[in-house]
């Protein structure tokens, strides 16, 4: 993790830097915990949305069927969108200002 | 002779229609602008209306009124368009055959996608204010509010103007004291980001303005449902949050026909060249305004600095040449805080909003990402520009199409 850049809230900002030990990190930190199949799943299908620029949101999350998403936020607890993304990092959703 | 078609004429197909008007010669080119609306509605002039600031005939106008002679102006519906056969279906079976196509079909709300959310209740006890009908609705019920729970909420990003909901909460704080009954109102905004201000330096400078305005906030509340009889919106961890009024900001989708044409992502917004706008998908359409998925605001002041570029890449590609990858997502937004008083915010894709003087570096008289009075009143002015220089494709005088940062504090 020391050679990781990340922002002041802790969101990755090279993402060439990511690995699935940087990932296990941040959840660490973060008390997610130990990541399972299902936050790899999770975490995949975010970072495929984010490559081909689709916005996030939970609604579309749902739509898309990945998870449930009583259990995403189970998985990722305290907002399950920005403790995922950084955990995947990609940035968080965001507004203009 | 060719032919250029340019779908949508809202404040990004207008102003492309008077750009290339003068630009494509008229011996080789005729130029047509598909719209079934007959109404040229000032967007911005929403966030007014339900405050009694502007009245309904300062927000609209007659759309043909902006589309110069020499413009072929097609009022009908858009059944489908057929990328790969160059062409445009149109009401009653009618085909447009196109060599350039210019999609300009904006994005609109889908409260639908929001179960209750446009139910028994809809601009009864809960508006949008995102079309002329919804802020016109909101206007009256606002004029009776007494007392209450007024929660300002937005359904999920992106949206159109993306502080327009922090800046009516902003503007209702003013509207009540005004009327002697901010104490008898709460207002509370709720959003699905983490906080109203997610970029840093905005956050910095701007924080104050929620506490100071007695505004509460709840974050991260991702909307599950409507709930109409107990009058509450619901998130999916059953988190709840109870209104008397509720203004939201529902879903925002580009156009239907996107989706009937095949051309979307799950929101219907195009895939499109982040620098150049050409469509990811046919070399010869060409996306512009709120109707893409770049990643910049979906804003007038952006459609406008598009309008420029894409001006110049429609020639470059009808001469075959190499297009320019100029346009840098600038955006330039004023922002109301109430009170008479408005920031100036200037950005595009990588830089975030800071602090500065603008137009003029180190001058101004505009400062950015700080509250001033003229900045209200540079608001106000922009209705005039609007209808009178920008949608003619006037630029406006020292303000590039790309983003300066001259006068900015990086």
């Amino acid at each position: 993790m020391e050679n990781v850049n990340r922002n002041e809230q802790g969101y990755l900002t090279d993402f060439s830097q990511w690995t699935k030990e940087v990932a296990q990190e941040i959840a660490t930190e973060q008390e997610i915990g130990e990541l399972t199949d299902k936050h790899w799943e999770v975490i995949e299908y975010l970072q495929e949305k984010n490559k081909n620029e689709e916005p996030l949101s939970i609604r579309g999350i749902k739509k898309s069927g990945v998870i449930n998403i009583k259990e995403f936020y189970a998985l990722f607890p305290g907002g399950p969108l920005k403790m995922s993304t950084m955990v995947a990092g990609i940035p968080k959703p965001k507004s203009c200002i | 002779m060719k032919k250029l078609v340019i779908l949508g004429a809202g404040t990004a197909g207008t102003m492309m229609a008077n750009h290339l008007v003068s630009k494509l010669p008229k011996s080789d080119w005729e130029i047509t602008i598909i719209d079934q609306y007959k109404t040229h509605y000032y967007q911005p002039g929403f966030l007014f209306l339900p405050f009694d600031t502007y009245t309904e005939d300062q927000v609209k106008k007659e759309g043909k009124k902006f589309i110069p002679s020499g413009v072929k102006y097609v009022q009908k519906k858009i059944e489908q368009i057929y990328p790969d056969e160059n062409k445009v279906v149109l009401e009653a079976d009618e085909t447009v055959n196109y060599d350039v196509l210019i999609v300009a079909t904006g994005s609109k709300i889908a409260p639908d996608e929001v179960e209750g959310m446009k139910g028994e209740n809809w601009h009864k006890n809960i508006f949008d204010f995102y079309t002329f009908e919804g802020a016109l609705a909101l206007r009256n019920k606002l004029r009776n509010f007494k007392e209450g729970k007024l929660v300002v909420h937005i359904t999920e990003m992106p949206i159109k103007c993306p502080v327009a909901p922090l800046e009516f909460a902003f503007l209702a704080d003013t509207y009540f004291k005004k009327k002697g009954i901010r104490d008898k109102v709460q207002i509370t905004y709720v959003t699905p980001l983490d906080g109203a201000f997610t970029k840093e330096k905005c956050s910095k400078s701007l924080s104050y303005l929620l506490k100071e305005k007695n505004i509460d906030i709840v974050t991260d509340f991702a909307i599950e449902h409507v709930d109409n009889e107990n009058n509450k919106i619901v998130d999916y961890v059953d988190q709840e949050v109870a209104y008397d009024l509720l203004v939201t900001v529902p879903t925002n989708m580009g156009d239907a026909v996107i989706e009937r044409s095949g051309m979307g992502d799950d929101l219907n917004f195009i895939p499109t060249h982040h620098h150049t706008l050409q469509s990811l998908a046919h070399e010869n359409v060409f996306v512009i305004g709120d109707a893409t998925n770049v990643p910049a605001s979906k804003a007038g002041s952006v459609a406008h600095f598009q309008a420029e570029t894409l001006t110049d890449n429609i020639l470059l590609y009808i001469d075959k040449k190499s297009l320019k990858e100029e346009f840098d997502g600038h955006a330039n937004c004023f922002i109301e805080t109430g009170n008479n008083k408005a920031l100036l915010i200037d950005f595009n894709y990588t830089q975030e909003p800071v602090r500065g003087t603008f137009p003029i570096p180190g001058i101004g008289p505009m400062s950015l990402l700080k509250e001033s009075t003229l900045n209200h009143w540079g608001k106000l002015a922009f209705r005039w520009i609007y209808w009178n220089m920008l949608l003619k494709g006037i630029p406006i005088p020292m303000v590039g199409r790309n983003m300066s940062t001259k006068g900015k504090k990086i």
